[in-house]
């Protein structure tokens, strides 16, 4: 009995801010703009307009997700072959702790036609090039954003990793590459779906980098969510676009999760 | 565990004396009492020597708070921890705030110089008969421009955005009212046009402007302007005016075809105290001679016809702050259109942010 009761403020915690809000969410979306009950805005959704807006999330989602993994997983296993790990670590976690709008109004000043890194370029003879609202801009905004949540999973899951097997591989004549192929990485395997998981998620409903980096010209699932709760008030649609987020969500989870849940260890 | 408990205490009794200091300082410089007034406004958006001149007529004294938007002043209104006597917002958030129930009506026995105000701008569809609001300021949407970078071309009105040779020149505020009203007003249609063939319209008369599209923006587009990121601008006239002051190569134009008029309004909000006060407050700053001292120090468009009299000519007759009669007639407020209206206008805006080059 006492051990049910010490677990009382979890279920209250997961009841009232997990369970509560998707249930509200799921409610709301059922409701059109004056309050009836409809299924309106599922009808809504399914037309060409959300759906490309859904396939145009994925494909940034996407993109983001592997350039962090491109970059990240070669910057997680330089990293455990480094001295000083910790403080290498905490360089790349100290990014984190600034406000991302305050980030992104930083990108504004940096990509500006007369910002510091075009007058880079014009100096080493490229010539002023538009970055802000870009399509670039914006994958390399949110990469930069996003990329420690990449790292430290695969940072984890490479300090995990027993040596010993690595050097077993080498003295049975396997190549570096085989033995990265074939022994390191599916051993990192969990720490990569760890990551892909963080990054992949949150750009999928990234919407305030949409505004301020891509200038409105890419638009995201997220983007949309947040129009129709601030300023068409149609809480309803903008309830079922959060309810196929997070069946997204979930699926993400499913395909990229520990398959050990269902087998017994 | 003790320490940890007693060091809460410590906290928590901490917390309640400065909250009872700052209630106690508070009362004693009498915030909130019969003799202040307490005006809550944009930053800057005063003349104070006007405020000295009127603690020194009335014997009031005057506390001054500001806010940067209107959905920051009406969440602090609506919690209603401050008594804030005159606030003023801008007349989509008073339809807002009425409906809500944030606002007192306003007596006009006690407002004589409401006579001065150029009818025009009276009885709106935001405030029936003014029974809440009294204008404070006016303002239009318009082409902020920069002569330098568009090499001496000149843009007098919406359908010269449509020219191939400013491709991805033009910066957009994002908002769906302003922009569709763009585009129906390019097309000679109303902005409050309910006409849905018409929003297609308009809506693909946008699509087309795409190529010339760099960015759809917020507030950062004054910046942006202002360093020169792009050379054309859809804004609104107050922050056209702030522009101008930072860049000089900047140059503000209301569309021939017409554009939207909006305005900043006094109001006495329900937190008020000081009603009598607030009511003195809104006649002093009606006083012809008070309203051009303060459209001279702030630099907006006063809605004091009598007011232009006492204003320097220069100021009066630039005609883009102060519109000709032929033009001015162009002119429309935003109507309320009900949230199925809104709501169609925002979807037509969202697929023209959708539209790719």
């Amino acid at each position: 009995m006492r051990r049910y009761a010490y677990a009382i403020p979890y279920w209250l915690w997961i009841g009232l801010f997990v369970v509560a809000p998707i249930i509200l969410i799921i409610y709301y979306s059922f409701f059109d703009i004056e309050g009836h009950f409809s299924l309106v805005n599922y009808q809504t959704f399914f037309t060409p307009v959300y759906l490309r807006m859904t396939v145009n999330s994925f494909w940034y989602a996407f993109l983001i997700t592997a350039c962090s993994l491109l970059i990240a997983y070669p910057t997680a296993y330089l990293l455990t072959k480094t001295k000083h790990k910790q403080l290498w670590l905490l360089l790349i976690i100290l990014p984190t702790w600034v406000n991302l709008l305050l980030k992104a109004y930083a990108f504004l000043g940096l990509f500006g036609t007369y910002g510091a890194v075009n007058a880079l370029f014009e100096t080493i003879g490229i010539g002023t090039k538009q970055l802000l609202f870009t399509d670039f801009s914006f994958v390399f905004v949110s990469v930069y954003i996003f990329i420690p949540f990449m790292i430290l999973p695969i940072f984890n899951a490479l300090e995990k990793l027993n040596p010993s097997l690595i050097d077993a591989s080498r003295d049975l004549g396997a190549s570096e590459w085989t033995t990265f192929r074939r022994v390191i990485f599916p051993l990192t395997l969990d720490g990569v779906k760890a990551g892909c998981q963080a990054v992949f998620i949150p750009s999928l409903s990234l919407f305030m980098l949409t505004r301020l980096i891509a200038g409105n010209r890419v638009i995201t699932l997220g983007t949309a969510v947040e129009q129709h709760f601030l300023v068409t008030q149609n809480w309803g649609m903008g309830a079922t676009i959060a309810v196929f987020l997070m069946i997204a969500m979930a699926g993400i989870m499913a395909l990229t999760g520990n398959r050990k849940w269902g087998v017994r260890q | 565990m003790k320490k940890i408990l007693s060091l809460f205490l410590l906290v928590w009794l901490i917390a309640f004396s400065l909250l009872y200091v700052t209630k106690t300082i508070e009362s004693s410089k009498g915030y909130g009492g019969a003799n202040t007034l307490t005006i809550y406004n944009w930053g800057d958006y005063i003349d104070p020597a006007l405020i000295k001149k009127f603690e020194k007529e009335t014997g009031f004294k005057v506390i001054y708070q500001t806010f940067d938007s209107n959905e920051a002043m009406m969440t602090k209104i609506a919690q209603g921890g401050t008594t804030f006597d005159v606030a003023v917002p801008s007349e989509y958030a008073i339809s807002k705030m009425k409906e809500e129930g944030l606002l007192l009506p306003i007596d006009h026995s006690k407002i004589p110089n409401l006579r001065y105000i150029d009818k025009r701008f009276l009885d709106l569809s935001f405030d029936p008969g003014n029974e809440y609001s009294i204008p404070y300021f006016w303002g239009t949407v318009g082409i902020v421009y920069n002569r330098a970078l568009l090499g001496g071309k000149e843009i007098t009105s919406w359908n010269d955005l449509w020219d191939p040779s400013f491709k991805n020149q033009i910066l957009l505020v994002d908002g769906a009212r302003e922009i569709m009203g763009m585009a129906l007003n390019s097309l000679h249609y109303s902005l409050n046009d309910t006409n849905k063939t018409h929003l297609q319209q308009a809506k693909q008369k946008l699509d087309a402007l795409t190529p010339n599209v760099k960015a759809i923006v917020g507030d950062e587009i004054k910046m942006l302007l202002a360093n020169e990121e792009a050379a054309i601008g859809i804004v609104w006239s107050g922050d056209a005016a702030e522009m101008m002051w930072e860049n000089e190569r900047l140059d503000y134009v209301i569309p021939k075809e017409g554009t939207n008029l909006w305005f900043d309004n006094m109001v006495i909000p329900k937190t008020a105290k000081n009603i009598e006060g607030a009511h003195q407050f809104i006649n002093f700053m009606l006083d012809p001679k008070n309203a051009a001292q303060n459209a001279e120090y702030v630099g907006y468009s006063t809605p004091n016809k009598k007011a232009l009299e006492y204003l320097p000519k220069e100021m009066v007759e630039d005609e883009r702050f102060y519109p000709s009669e032929q033009l001015a007639s162009k002119l429309e407020v935003y109507e309320n259109l009900g949230k199925n209206m809104l709501a169609y206008y925002n979807e037509l805006f969202l697929q023209f942010k959708m539209h790719r080059k």
